[in-house]
C-alpha cells in the first residue's frame, strides 16, 4: 500500500431549506461515506446545517487565476445586460 | 477553494511559469494587498509570503491539537456531568480548530502528513503556553478565561488578514472562542461563591497562569523582527504590544468582578496613557518554555506521538477497507 495519508474531500454545507450549499473547508478520510461523518463532526457542531455535499478534491475542475481576464472581462461591457441601462417614462419606470 | 490539488502551479506562456518569481506578479500581488484584497490559493504569491503562511498557519494549527491536551486532563475529573460535557465541547471544537487550519495550510501546497510530521519531531513550534501542567480544576477555569481570552485578541484581527483560506478558517474560529472564553469565566465565579478553599484554589491558578498568558502575545515589537514584514502582507494587523495593552486593560475589570488580583503589584491605571502599566516581562522564562526545556514540552510531544502512533492502524484498515471495495465495485462493473 503506497498512499498513507487519507484523500482530501472538499465540504459543502446546505445551512438551510432554501439556501444553496456552500463550500466551507475540507477534510481527509478514506472515504465517502467517512468523509460525510467528519465533515458532519468538523463543519456543524452548532447546526450550521442541514445536508452536507463532500467532493473529492482531485474530481473538482477549477478554472486557472490567470485566466481571470479572457473569462470575466468580456461581461464588462454588456451593460444592457442590467435593467438599470433602460431608463423609460417616469409612470412606468418601477417596471 | 481548500484544496492542494488546485494548487499546482499552472505555466502562463506571457509572462513563464507561475512558481517563478516575477517582477510583474509581484506588482500585481502588492496592488491587490494594498487594496486590501485577499490572495487566494491558486494566486501567484512570493515564495517568502507562501513560507510565512505556512509556518504560522501550521504553528497555529498544531497550537490548537497540542491544547487539547492539558484540558482534556481534566474531562474525566470534571466535578459535575454539566462540566464534564461542557469541557468535552470545548476540547472538541479546539479539534475542529486545528482542523480548519491545516485545511487552510494544505491550499499552500503541503500534506497533512509532512506539518504533524514536523510537529511530532519537534521541528514545528506550537504555542508555549501548553507546556504548563493543569494542576487543579481552576486551571480549566483560568484557560478559558486567560488563555482563550488572550488567544481571541490575537485571532480577531487575523478574520481580515490577506490570505483568503486562513481569514475564513479563522472567522469560523473566532464565532467559537467566545463559548470557551464565558464557560471558563462562568466556572470561575461558581468556584468563588464556594468554599475559601475553592477560592484559594482560583486565586493560585490566577497566580500561575497570568504571566504566561501576557506571553501569549509574543515578543516585544521592538524584538520582533519579523512584524514589519508581516504587516505589510496583511498577516499580522496590530503589534504584539497593542494586543497586550489591550488584553490587559480588558481583564482587570474581568478580574475585579471576579474577585480575584493579579500576581502583578506594578499593574495599575495609568490615566495619562489611559491604559494600566503593568510589570516588567521575565522573557527568560519565555524562551525557556519556546524552545522546549522543560517537562511539559516532552509530555505533550510524547502524548502526541503515542495517540498518532496508536492510531495508525486504524488509518491504515480504513484505506485498504476503501481499496478493496473500490475494487469489488471496479469487477462487477
Ligand atoms: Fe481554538
Ligand atoms: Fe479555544
Amino acid at each position: 500500500m503506497e498512499r498513507k495519508e487519507w484523500p482530501l474531500w472538499e465540504v459543502f454545507v446546505r445551512s438551510r431549506n432554501g439556501l444553496d450549499h456552500k463550500h466551507c473547508g475540507s477534510v481527509h478520510a478514506p472515504d465517502a461515506k467517512l468523509a460525510l461523518q467528519v465533515a458532519r463532526d468538523v463543519y456543524t457542531r452548532r447546526q450550521e446545517g442541514v445536508s452536507i455535499w463532500v467532493v473529492q478534491a482531485d474530481h473538482i475542475v477549477a478554472s486557472d487565476p490567470d485566466a481571470k481576464p479572457e473569462l470575466f472581462d468580456p461581461a464588462e461591457d454588456k451593460i444592457y445586460r442590467h435593467p438599470t441601462f433602460y431608463q423609460l417614462p417616469d409612470e412606468v419606470n418601477h417596471m | 477553494m481548500y484544496t492542494q490539488a488546485l494548487d499546482v502551479p499552472q505555466q502562463n506562456p506571457d509572462k513563464g511559469p507561475r512558481a517563478v518569481e516575477n517582477p510583474e506578479y509581484q506588482a500585481e500581488f502588492d496592488a491587490k494587498i494594498d487594496a486590501g484584497g485577499y490572495i487566494e490559493a491558486k494566486d501567484w504569491m512570493p515564495e517568502a509570503y507562501r513560507k510565512t503562511l505556512v509556518r504560522q498557519i501550521s504553528q497555529h494549527a498544531h497550537s490548537e491539537i497540542v491544547g487539547m491536551l492539558p484540558e482534556g486532563n481534566w474531562i474525566t475529573r470534571a466535578p459535575t456531568l454539566k462540566r464534564k460535557a461542557i469541557l468535552l465541547a470545548k476540547v472538541q471544537d479546539e479539534g475542529g480548530h486545528g482542523l480548519y487550519l491545516y485545511a487552510a495550510a494544505e491550499t499552500l501546497g503541503v500534506s497533512r502528513d509532512e506539518l504533524l510530521e514536523a510537529l511530532h519531531t519537534g521541528r514545528a513550534k506550537y504555542s508555549s503556553i501548553f507546556n504548563y501542567p493543569t494542576l487543579t480544576w481552576a486551571d480549566i477555569g483560568v484557560i478559558g478565561w486567560l488563555v482563550d481570552g488572550a488567544a481571541i485578541m490575537n485571532q480577531i484581527p487575523l478574520c481580515k488578514c490577506s490570505y483568503g483560506p486562513y481569514a475564513r478558517a479563522m472567522v469560523r474560529i473566532c464565532k467559537e472562542e467566545s463559548f470557551h472564553q464565558r464557560q471558563g469565566y462562568d466556572l470561575l465565579l461558581a468556584m468563588m461563591k464556594g468554599t475559601q478553599e475553592q477560592r484559594e484554589m482560583v486565586q493560585d491558578a490566577v497566580n500561575r497562569w497570568w504571566w504566561p498568558s501576557i506571553m501569549m502575545f509574543g515578543p516585544h515589537d521592538k524584538d520582533s523582527p519579523n512584524s514589519a514584514q508581516s504587516s505589510r502582507w496583511g498577516i499580522k494587523r496590530i503589534s504584539n504590544d497593542d494586543l497586550r495593552q489591550k488584553f490587559v486593560d480588558a481583564t482587570v475589570e474581568q478580574a475585579k468582578v471576579l474577585g480575584v488580583t493579579m500576581p502583578d503589584p506594578e499593574l495599575k491605571w495609568n490615566a495619562e496613557r489611559g491604559h494600566h502599566d503593568f510589570g516588567a516581562i521575565d522573557w527568560d522564562e519565555f524562551w525557556n518554555v519556546v524552545n522546549g526545556h522543560g517537562q511539559g514540552n516532552v509530555d505533550r510531544l510524547a502524548a502526541r506521538v503515542k495517540a498518532w502512533e496508536d492510531g495508525a492502524w486504524v488509518r491504515e484498515a480504513a484505506l485498504e477497507h476503501e481499496r478493496k471495495r473500490a475494487a469489488r465495485e471496479h469487477q462487477a462493473a
